[in-house]
């Protein structure tokens, strides 16, 4: 084919945008404003994150120097300042944010709360118990911990953990153990008949999986690389 | 109180029409008021083995979409006059069915009422769960084989989750029915024995239905296997296990088993 695209002339399209930004007025003494800062910070740390924030220079007399110290002293908090307003331009240096005019006060609705209520840290459960049978098509993931089931696992169900699997019942189905890399993790069964075992990403089949061990307790763990399967008691 | 009970399988062919036809018609013939609903919608069945099908006027589409009200739709059975039939659309499909109008319909009926026999479209899609939805009870049809009992396992953990009862964290009573059990090739081991399906579905079992050809013979002249030879093995199977859902206590009869069998069959139900 010999059509080509003649490169079309991109057109600068410009288009306007508003923000709501938080306008920061320090007063002085500057270092005192700055603890007040800090006191915010502490009680919802990442408040000012991504905010857009605007520095109202208008109440107080810095020197292009002390302009530049109070933007380091913000920067350190992790407070990036969008533009500056009520200071002559000169005594903005060229690596500072812009100057900026026309601004219009606005009400901040606040979505979220300053002071956020802390959860109670609850440690998280790091076992899963179920005491019924896991049906056919059923898919039970659990990546905190270990998995028991109280039942069969059925043909067509599976269960996928973290930890290591514990089954009081037949293992017709599929079970994963040690997903997120802990090759440690074991899978139990009262009788082994499942379609599939995997610990740790290393799999068997069921065709793989001795058959002298079948209807039988077993237990399969990792040794190095290979999968291991051996009758309980 | 009324009763929603669903036969279901999620396999197709393994008998929940003909167990449907029989149970209502067994349930009826025991002085309860039936209702046999058809949830195949657009497949329907249940008309031609209650023998209704050229009495159909409206369905339970019409119904569900208010085109018709309910006493329009139901059609009384001819030999039962207190067994009645809701059959399905056959020009629809299960898209037609909604919840809240499946919902109406269950309640409508419950109001009518003592039994109210679902009989549910194979698969797991709309119309199998529509028709499980309301359900206070489940009759699963299985089938010795290894794909009906898996299809059966999947099922049973439908009703544990997706019915009414279900998400209100109440439970619904699930009976396993296994049907067309053949005594020969059961011996010949060439099926799945009963224990191994009990084993496997951990499921109370409501009954064993011997293949046979009565069941044939009956949906061809279009009576529930009960009505139609009432002597016969598969009728008195399904007569038992109608018994059984009232809550009688009936000794379970294993075609050709050896003896002891029975025991340890009972003890699984009492578990």
């Amino acid at each position: 084919m010999n059509v080509r695209a003649d490169p079309t002339r991109q057109l600068v399209r410009l288009r306007g945008r508003s923000y709501v930004a938080f306008v920061f007025s320090p007063v002085v003494p500057i270092v005192e404003w700055l603890a007040e800062i800090d006191a915010t910070l502490a009680r919802s740390p990442g408040y000012f994150v991504g905010k857009p924030i605007v520095l109202d220079l208008a109440s107080v007399d810095l020197s292009s120097a002390a302009i530049a110290h109070l933007l380091g002293s913000l920067s350190e908090r992790s407070i990036r300042v969008l533009g500056i307003e009520g200071v002559d331009e000169e005594r903005l240096a060229a690596n500072m944010p812009p100057l900026l005019t026309g601004g219009r006060a606005c009400v901040i609705t606040r979505s979220e709360p300053v002071q956020k209520v802390e959860p109670e840290a609850k440690p998280k459960p790091t076992s899963l118990l179920l005491d019924s049978p896991v049906r056919s098509g059923q898919s039970i993931v659990f990546m905190e911990g270990d998995v028991t089931v109280l039942g069969s696992v059925g043909s067509g169900a599976e269960i996928v953990a973290g930890g290591s699997i514990h089954i009081y019942g037949t293992l017709r189905g599929r079970a994963m153990a040690g997903v997120n890399g802990n090759s440690s993790a074991r899978i139990y069964c009262q009788k082994i008949e499942a379609e599939l075992l995997a610990i740790d990403g290393y799999y068997q089949t069921a065709e793989e999986i001795d058959v002298s061990l079948r209807n039988r307790p077993a237990q399969a763990w990792l040794e190095g690389d290979t999968m291991k399967i051996t009758p309980l008691n | 109180m009324a009763k929603v009970l669903v036969v279901t399988s999620g396999k197709g062919g393994v008998g929940k029409t003909t167990t449907t036809a029989a149970l209502g018609a067994a349930l009826a013939q025991s002085g309860q008021n039936v209702v046999v609903v058809d949830f195949d919608v657009g497949l329907r069945n249940l008309d031609l083995v209650m023998g209704a099908e050229r009495r159909v006027v409206f369905d339970l589409i019409n119904v569900v979409q208010g085109v018709a009200k309910l006493p329009q739709a139901l059609i009384r059975d001819k030999r039962l006059e207190n067994l009645w039939l809701l059959p399905a659309s056959q020009t629809r499909d299960k898209d037609a069915l909604t919840d809240e109008g499946v919902g109406r319909v269950i309640t409508e009926l419950r109001s009518r009422f003592d039994w109210i026999l679902c009989d549910s479209p194979a698969g797991i899609e709309r119309g199998a769960t529509l028709a499980m939805r309301y359900c206070d009870e489940a009759v699963i049809v299985t089938n010795p084989e290894v794909s009906s009992v898996r299809d059966s396992d999947r099922i049973i953990g439908m009703l544990d989750s997706k019915t009414v009862r279900a998400e209100r964290g109440e439970r619904v009573e699930k009976h396993v029915l296994i049907s067309r059990y053949d005594p020969a090739r059961a011996a010949r081991g060439e099926m799945l024995t009963i224990d191994d399906i009990l084993e496997i579905l951990a499921t109370p079992l409501l009954g064993i239905i011997p293949e046979s050809q009565e069941v044939l013979k009956a949906s061809n002249v279009g009576t529930p296997v009960t009505l139609n030879n009432a002597e016969s093995a598969p009728a008195r199977a399904y007569v038992d296990a109608s018994r059984r859902l009232m809550g009688e206590e009936v000794a379970m009869v294993v075609p050709a088993e050896r003896k002891g069998f029975m025991d340890r069959l009972l003890g699984r139900r009492a578990a």
